[in-house]
């Protein structure tokens, strides 16, 4: 076979391949969806319970994507969960938000909602957000309704 | 009865021993392939006409077969994920599939029989007909001429073919999903990249498909390479290339997986 | 033969080959002297082309030494010994041409490796060492394209692409028809000559070689039994050689295949009885 056939072959191969490459990172994959470091801003907020949470779950305001959970720790003194939570710098909150465990739809996955609050103040890089609410796991949530039903019966 | 005893270890210990020789002999015939590919890059023309028949050749399977594959999953995931109200996540369920597991593992194993085995026949037969020994003799060093060039092709080519497989399993679970069985398009993009991420998902897959381009490139120019010089022996080669680097494929597939996903 | 020991090209001192366990060869002696054709003849599996390999480095003696040009091939190292391998020009069994390339990049090979020659002079001396084999208009066909008398000429312009001071032959006669016999018997003998070389051919084929060689060295097991000029080994009262020279049917080398005896097999006795 001539040479430039050949390598006009190996040509299209290639960049056919890499074109391949790029649609699976920037069509399939959320790298359209994630933003550069240097536009962003941490924060970080202990839940008692952070049910199925995983490294970045989307964090949510009123439905929009305004962050990521970057990452996950105990805190081995007051036994909560520590979440850092890093946020779009396009989206600013104020101290007194408060933040949320949510399930997306009965079966989904599991993401932050930021509720905002009233103060003047606005969350920089590193505060802490003070009123969260943990998961709803569903094993007490069934544990408190037979309580509850015992309960009901005991008294009648 | 002793005789019997002796005897059986006998053969047990050659077989053993024949064993780690061999994977010794290939461990061995692998670092050289390593150090002596000079040549593969200086002379880069010699790894372009590999890749011609490595990779150019096994497109068409590729594509085929990714196309089909893709498809099938969407009837398949849609059937199934109507049942519970989330036909949208149909997008999910191909992407992940594809980019995770079935593109590096199902490419994997279509190279090694398209090109794998036609190197394991073309290096065997050069042995054969004294081509091999013809270069030694000529001072040409056969593993850095012949050897080098394939491995590097073989090595290139396999995650590029494994991107191709996947994207086109993908659009071929477009075709199914949204043209066919009019899932939304919106919905099926959308839930795609939010659950396909680049580096957990994307990324490792590239890893594996690489690893598997290694595993497979290595073990067809190893069969090849120590074929005994006869047509049986390049035929019993042959066939062995295409075993064992399927096998070799999906244990190393779980291995990576294991590391990969494990976390998460 | 003159004991001139600096004229000789190749020398093989004492050497013994086993492999694994089995000898191959049992302690040769040979001298090869510049500018010389000379023969190695024996039968199949009798250590012929194991000795050429010995010569051309692929394999290490147990014991001995093989000096090519005064110096010691086992002792080399690959650099050293690929700088020997282009001064050597071998002729394969059946050629072992590039299946995936063109006659003329077969030839061309060798100068496109090692040397850095111009486009324009690889291909004058291509067609030289083509016209020589009497191929330069086959130039554009694939090996598959060839007969097996134009592969081997093919075979042997690429075998002296670089100019060698050796060329060895393993069985050059193999499976050609009585017309590429000659051409080939031929080749060896004015290629030699044209390029000062030393040839060593490997052979079984008696007749075709006996009129070029000058001088023969017999083989058998291992051993060299019999050497001479072509004269002398067509005058040799030696069993074997006859045998070998002559194709008789039964001699040193028997004609039945170790067996029961005859009637034996056929169980003649126990009819009788």
């Amino acid at each position: 076979m001539d040479r430039k056939v050949l390598d006009l072959w190996v040509g299209i191969f290639v960049a056919s391949g890499l074109v391949a490459l790029l649609v699976l990172a920037l069509k399939v994959s959320n790298a359209s969806t994630t933003f550069n470091t240097s536009d962003s801003y941490t924060v970080t907020a202990e839940f008692d319970n952070i049910g199925g949470l995983k490294p970045r779950a989307p964090v949510k305001s009123a439905g929009v994507l305004v962050g990521r959970v970057e990452s996950i720790g105990f805190d081995n003194e007051k036994f909560v969960a520590r979440v850092e939570l890093k946020l779009d710098k396009r989206y600013r909150f104020p101290t007194d938000s408060s933040a949320s465990i949510l399930t997306s739809g009965l079966l989904g996955e599991q993401y932050i909602g930021l509720d905002g609050g009233a103060d003047e103040a606005l969350l920089e890089n590193g505060d802490r957000l003070k009123l969260t609410q943990s998961a709803v796991v569903l094993e007490r949530l069934i544990g408190q309704f037979l309580y509850g039903r015992a309960a009901e019966g005991g008294s009648k | 009865m002793d005789n019997f005893v002796v005897r059986a270890l006998r053969h047990i210990g050659h077989i053993v021993i024949d064993g780690v020789w061999r994977l010794g002999y290939a461990s061995r015939f692998f670092f050289l392939v390593l150090v002596r590919s000079g040549p593969s890059f200086r002379r880069f023309a010699l790894t372009v006409r590999e890749i011609y028949f490595a990779g150019v050749l096994s497109l068409i399977i590729i594509l085929v077969s990714g196309l089909f594959v893709g498809m099938v999953l969407g009837l398949q995931g849609y059937d199934t994920l109507q049942r519970y109200g989330s036909a949208e996540a149909v997008g999910t369920l191909v992407a992940l599939s594809l980019v995770r597991e079935l593109g590096p593992v199902v490419s994997a194993l279509l190279f090694a029989s398209r090109a794998g085995s036609a190197m394991t026949a073309e290096i065997g037969l050069m042995k054969a007909t004294e081509q091999i020994t013809a270069l030694d003799m000529m001072a040409v060093d056969p593993i850095s001429r012949i050897v080098g060039p394939r491995f590097w092709a073989g090595v290139i080519s396999m995650p590029l073919l494994a991107a191709l497989f996947s994207a086109m399993g993908i659009f071929g679970g477009y075709l199914i999903a949204v043209v066919l069985l009019g899932v939304d398009a919106g919905a099926f993009w959308s839930q795609m990249q939010a659950s396909v991420d680049l580096r957990n998902d994307v990324m490792n897959g590239v890893i594996k498909s690489i690893v598997f381009g290694i595993a497979v490139t290595a073990i067809a120019l190893f069969e090849g390479y120590d074929a005994p010089p006869t047509a049986e022996g390049v035929s019993g080669a042959t066939t062995r290339t295409v075993v064992t680097s399927s096998l070799a494929v999906l244990s190393l597939d779980f291995v990576l997986t294991a590391f990969m996903f494990r976390g998460l | 033969m003159e004991k001139v020991l600096t004229d000789n090209l190749v020398e093989i001192d004492n050497v013994e080959f086993r492999y694994d366990v089995r000898a191959v060869l049992k302690g040769i002696n040979m001298q090869f002297p510049r500018g010389r054709v000379i023969s190695i003849m024996g039968l199949s599996g009798c250590g012929k082309t194991t000795t050429l390999r010995l010569i051309g480095g692929q394999l290490r003696p147990t014991s001995g030494e093989v000096r090519v040009a005064g110096r010691p091939v086992h002792a080399m190292d690959m650099r050293e010994l690929y700088t020997l391998r282009r001064r050597m020009g071998m002729l394969f069994q059946f050629g072992a041409l590039f299946t995936d390339m063109s006659v003329f990049d077969n030839v061309a090979f060798q100068l496109r490796e090692h040397t850095t020659l111009s486009d324009r002079t690889i291909r004058d001396l291509v067609l030289m060492k083509l016209n020589a084999v009497g191929l330069r208009g086959a130039q554009d066909l694939l090996p598959s394209e060839l007969s097996g008398g134009m592969a081997r000429r093919v075979a042997l312009a690429r075998a002296i692409a670089l100019d060698p001071m050796l060329i060895m032959y393993d069985e050059p006669f193999a499976g050609l028809d009585p017309i590429s016999l000659g051409v080939i018997g031929n080749l060896i003998r004015r290629l030699n000559d044209a390029l000062g070389a030393t040839s060593i051919v490997v052979t079984h084929d008696v007749q075709e070689s006996l009129k070029i060689v000058d001088y023969v060295y017999f083989m058998s097991e291992g051993v060299v039994v019999a050497q001479g000029t072509p004269a002398q080994i067509m005058e040799s009262k030696e069993d074997y050689v006859r045998q070998f020279v002559h194709g008789q049917m039964d001699g040193p080398v028997p004609f039945q295949y170790p067996a029961a005896p005859y009637p034996q097999d056929l169980r003649l006795e126990t009819v009788r009885g």
